[in-house]
């Protein structure tokens, strides 16, 4: 109990983040090289290790396309007409998946030594599991995978695997967040006081694992929250393609309600034209608007409905391009703008304006030639301050934006 | 005891906003006309007779106690400033006394001290925690006085105990009374006790003197246990609670069942008891309200800095202390032989805050933990008492010391809280120089953790926010903030800096010439252009004195405004506040609780003749000046807290403070 009590202490001094900070220098100095070395295992060489793992984005930057949304796209090229059966398959089949997750990983780890890179890859073939999930699922394979024989050693391998995630796309919000909300639910435990090293790495697997279900599970969680919100004879407005709000969707027209959906177009990818197959696939009434009549039409709707990239600490969210817009004039009209996201979005950044975070770069189709003197904003994404939203929808619970930041500090402090 | 309230000062309307002073017959201290006919006029006064001697505020010091204390007609010992204020003093505190007895105000900035004590909850169980509430409380002032406050004894009725030991000779009660008894006064008759009667009767609804008056009974039974041995304790105390209660309350009123009824009811019940005054600890207690006349008037006779109050006030704040400046320096010089108890560090930093040489949130903590430090250092338990309560006795005399001086700030507060804290929560085990040391490491643990580290841990968050191209605004003078100033501009980063100042302090002024020399872009204007130069503005950085659970800043005036124009422009303020300065009171206005400044201040300006038009009228009855000292801003205009926790939004500093609560206990 002493122990606990002066860990905690440990953990909420300052001093702990500073300490922290210059721990991490010589990470973020010897990152740059590390970018794609697989861990683990310190056996083989780096050069080798990273052959087997082409890195689909090294540097979003140069390419001036981020890796976030090549790989959302990837994901939703996958999305086809018998989407949703695979998604149902993909569902049902839940423990074989965790079957064959086993298996690939002993092949890997007799045959090849393991990488989190390749684990998260075979992860995110799933198509219906969030990128997130993909990390949290690998990084429990670190564990399971790791030949380390001191906690400690466990403890830096796991944070070497994280990092080498995160910095495998620095513009995905939820793939860091869900990395670092994953280092802190699995190490944040007693075990780690543990006499006996075996036990306690059971505890970590046993957390990992604990955390990756509830990740899982996370979509079905929100979509049974939010189905008291959605009333018969509602209009929702919609803004590009969230599986979360997909999920909620489909969950309340399989309940038998009666509700009418507005998708914006959701330019430059299209997306909302995607989600309006998806949902006329379910007999939902569907109008699909340009993303310039949401203004025209928001008199006829009764709530928005929108997805995040990532929950800030303020409570605002970081979404697709165009949320912010439609959140500004659903507020000035006094219509209620729920978010649906799941809670490893939940992301320490704090964004002050529009401008105040990682540019995420898309590149857009106007179907002419754009003349070279003329710039194009290519970002992806904008930042909705907290008192424009309404509600999130989370799998913690419906929750006001206040309670994101409060969250967020008992989880981190 | 009605007839004592009918006569206060009843008709308690405040007039809003600004009128002069000396037309409605509310109170006002200031006032030098007959206060209140009611109330006799001199010290000497029957009703000052009648008083009795529980009624009396223990005085502070050694000395003065020794004199003074026990005997309730004579003058009181502090010097007088005016016969007039003096006069309504007496009537004041002896129609209130009463009232006012059951609670300290120049403590109750501070949470350790509550008015817990006037539960009757001595119960040989909940001894220790009694016995620190009790120096919290008003009866610290006796335990101060060395009247072996270690025992349980130690705030003994001094006239009542003269008799009761007479008849029970118990020992240790008896030496006690040998102090007590030159200047106790004659005990009354002694009434036979009534039995006492069964403990089912309900308890009745006593009066603030009645509870007093059987607390003091309560403690008196636990001395005469202890005294008397073993053998007959319980049977002895009975007799002689009982006994003293109904003499104390002949004074007042006979009320001999009730208050055994509710000792036996107290004895029964002590666990739930500690629980309750554990709860009541936590909770704030109210601060001193300057324009409830007899309260300053109590708080005004035991103080050691005179301060003469300015004569015009503005009615909203008429409920803030405002004094003269410049006049208590020499004063206090000529009076530091006379207050022994008082270290000289606590002297030194005391006028310090009078001269106003220290100021700042943090600088005015630190010098306050490192004066305490030093005390500690020098500090030897008396013989028969515990390091534990005296010295956390010692802390109180010296932190109402510093009030006087000048109003704590909740920062120094929560400091204040966190060492008593630690003193009370010492294991008995340790020898004293462990214990001290143990405390100054601890002392020197927060100074480091809390305010240098955590500083260090804000400059690093909030310069993360400083992008180049920016236009950074920043109001007053804030250590912090110039922190970040200065380690953004180290880390090579291209940003202008626009520092809003405003009189009559001029604080900005110094940061100015400070970033200056450092090469910062800077540009100085005074509040009155804040609204001009924000469309320029890009980020507006604040400081803060405090931080409040609903949000609100609690900071130098004006900051306000800077962020209200800030707000309306669509700029982000940012806060920067270590999280010691958290503090779990809301307030929604910056009347109900602020600091008055020199109302010459702002009449005057220094140098300059020709502008000076006020000086032959400032002491007209038609001016007031008002030199408010904070303001609060309303959580809605601010977009940003950096504190060492990190960022967090303003709607969650709840969070933070009871995060904070909880480990600066553990500390």
């Amino acid at each position: 109990m002493k122990e606990q009590t002066t860990r905690a202490m440990w953990w909420r001094s300052p001093s702990f983040i500073l300490d922290n900070r210059q721990q991490q220098q010589p990470y973020d100095t010897a990152r740059g090289d590390a970018l794609s070395i697989p861990l683990s295992s310190p056996l083989p060489p780096s050069t080798t290790m990273a052959d087997p793992n082409p890195n689909p984005n090294p540097n979003p930057l140069t390419d001036k396309i981020s890796a976030y949304y090549q790989t959302r796209a990837a994901h939703h090229g996958v999305v086809s007409s018998d989407w949703l059966a695979q998604a149902q398959a993909a569902v049902g089949h839940l423990p074989e998946g965790d079957d064959d997750a086993n298996t690939t990983d002993q092949g890997a780890s007799s045959g090849k030594p393991f990488s989190v890179i390749d684990e998260f890859n075979n992860w995110r073939k799933q198509p219906d599991l969030a990128e997130a999930v993909a990390a949290i699922r690998a990084l429990a394979a670190v564990i399971r995978n790791s030949q380390a024989t001191t906690m400690m050693e466990l403890e830096i391998e796991l944070k070497k695997a994280s990092d080498s995630l995160k910095s495998w796309d620095t513009t995905s919000i939820s793939l860091t967040a869900g990395c670092d909300l994953f280092m802190r639910y699995v190490t944040r435990t007693s075990a780690l006081e543990y006499e006996d090293f075996n036990s306690a790495k059971t505890r970590l697997i046993e957390r990992a694992e604990k955390f990756g279900e509830i990740s899982y599970k996370a979509r079905k969680i929100i979509a049974m929250l939010s189905q008291d919100f959605i009333f018969d004879g509602c209009t929702i407005l919609v803004h590009g393609f969230s599986r979360v709000v997909l999920e909620v969707l489909k969950t309340a027209a399989q309940s038998k309600k009666l509700f009418r959906v507005f998708c914006t177009e959701g330019r430059p990818d299209r997306t909302g034209l995607r989600l309006s197959n998806e949902l006329a696939k379910l007999d939902v009434p569907v109008k699909l608007l340009i993303d310039s009549a949401v203004a025209y039409s928001m008199d006829e709707v009764d709530m928005v409905f929108v997805g995040a990239d990532g929950v800030v600490e303020s409570g605002g969210i970081i979404n697709m391009m165009g949320t912010y817009q439609i959140a500004l004039v659903a507020h000035s009209m006094n219509k209620p703008v729920y978010v649906a996201a799941e809670s490893y979005k939940f992301a320490r950044l704090y964004p002050l304006d529009q401008k105040d975070m990682g540019p995420a770069l898309r590149p857009i189709e106007f179907g002419v030639p754009i003349p070279s003197k003329v710039e194009v904003e290519t970002s992806a994404r904008d930042y909705t301050p907290p008192q424009y939203l309404t509600l999130l929808f989370t799998d913690l619970g419906v929750l006001t934006p206040s309670v994101v930041s409060d969250e967020l500090i008992q989880l981190y402090l | 005891m009605d007839a004592r309230r009918g006569s206060l000062p009843v008709p308690r309307v405040r007039q809003v906003g600004f009128f002069t002073p000396n037309a409605p017959p509310a109170p006002t201290r200031s006032q030098s006309g007959p206060p209140n006919s009611s109330s006799p006029p001199l010290p000497e006064s029957p009703a000052s007779n009648s008083l009795s001697p529980v009624m009396i505020p223990p005085p502070r010091h050694h000395s003065d106690n020794l004199a003074a204390a026990p005997r309730p007609t004579s003058p009181l010992p502090v010097p007088e400033p005016s016969p007039f204020r003096r006069r309504g003093a007496h009537a004041g505190a002896d129609n209130n006394a009463p009232l006012v007895g059951s609670y300290n105000p120049t403590e109750t900035l501070l949470a350790m001290s509550p008015p817990a004590t006037r539960s009757p909850s001595d119960s040989h169980a909940g001894d220790g925690e009694s016995e620190v509430a009790m120096s919290g409380g008003w009866f610290r002032r006796s335990n101060s006085a060395k009247l072996a406050s270690s025992l349980p004894s130690g705030t003994f009725d001094f006239s009542s105990v003269q008799s009761t030991a007479e008849a029970l000779k118990p020992t240790k009660v008896q030496n006690r009374v040998g102090v007590s008894e030159a200047s106790g006064r004659p005990a009354p008759k002694e009434q036979q006790p009534e039995a006492p009667s069964s403990s089912k009767q309900p308890k009745p609804k006593l009066t603030k003197a009645e509870r007093r008056a059987l607390q003091e009974s309560q403690r008196a039974a636990k001395a005469a246990t202890k005294a008397s041995g073993g053998g007959k304790s319980v049977a002895a105390s009975e007799e002689v609670t009982t006994v003293k209660s109904v003499k104390q309350h002949q004074t007042q009123k006979k009320d001999a069942p009730h208050v055994a009824v509710s000792v036996a009811a107290s004895e029964r019940k002590g666990g739930d008891k500690s629980q309750e005054k554990e709860r009541r600890k936590d909770a704030p207690a109210p601060r001193m309200q300057f324009d409830d006349k007899s309260r300053v008037d109590k708080a005004k006779r035991r103080s050691v800095v005179d301060q003469t109050e300015a004569r015009n006030r503005v009615e909203l704040f008429r409920h803030l202390p405002q004094y003269e400046h410049g006049t208590q320096l020499a004063d206090l010089e000529s009076k530091f032989l006379q207050l022994d108890p008082m270290h000289p560090a606590i002297y030194k930093v005391g006028l310090q805050y009078l001269a106003g040489d220290i100021s700042g949130g943090n600088a005015r903590c630190i010098a306050m933990l490192q004066a305490f430090q030093q005390v500690i250092q020098d500090y030897s338990t008396p013989p028969e008492k515990t390091l534990q309560r005296d010295l956390t006795a010692k802390i109180s005399s010296y932190v109402s010391f510093f009030t006087q001086c000048r109003p704590l700030s909740m920062s120094m507060g929560n400091a204040i809280r966190f060492l008593k804290n630690r003193i009370a929560k010492l294991p008995l085990s340790l020898s004293e120089s462990e214990s001290k040391s143990s405390i100054c490491s601890d002392i020197d643990r927060f100074i480091n953790e809390k305010i240098v580290l955590a500083d260090r841990v804000i400059v690093q968050h909030a310069s993360s926010k400083v992008k180049d191209g920016d236009v950074l605004l920043v109001y007053g003078s804030s250590c912090v903030v110039e922190m970040i100033l200065l380690h953004s501009h180290e880390l090579g980063k291209q940003f202008r800096v626009i520092v809003v100042d405003s009189r009559p302090k001029l604080e900005g002024k110094a940061l100015l010439r400070r970033l200056v020399v450092k090469g910062v872009h800077c540009t100085y204007t005074h509040i009155n252009a804040v609204s001009y130069v924000m469309h320029e503005v890009t980020k507006v950085f604040l400081g803060a004195s405090s931080v409040l659970s609903n949000g609100t800043v609690y900071s130098r005036v004006g900051t306000a405004c800077v962020a209200m124009v800030a707000h309306a422009f669509r700029v982000p303020v940012i806060i920067c506040c270590e999280a010691y300065k958290f503090h779990e009171r809301v307030q929604l206005d910056s009347i109900c609780s602020n600091e008055l400044g020199d109302p010459d201040a702002i009449g005057k300006v220094p140098g300059r003749m020709d502008v000076n038009y006020l000086d032959d009228v400032s002491n007209s009855v038609n001016l007031q000046l008002l030199n408010l000292m904070y303001d609060a801003t309303p959580a809605d205009y601010v977009s940003m807290i950096v504190t060492d926790y990190g960022m967090i939004p303003p709607t969650s500093v709840p969070v933070i403070v009871r995060e904070y609560r909880r480990d600066h206990l553990l500390i």
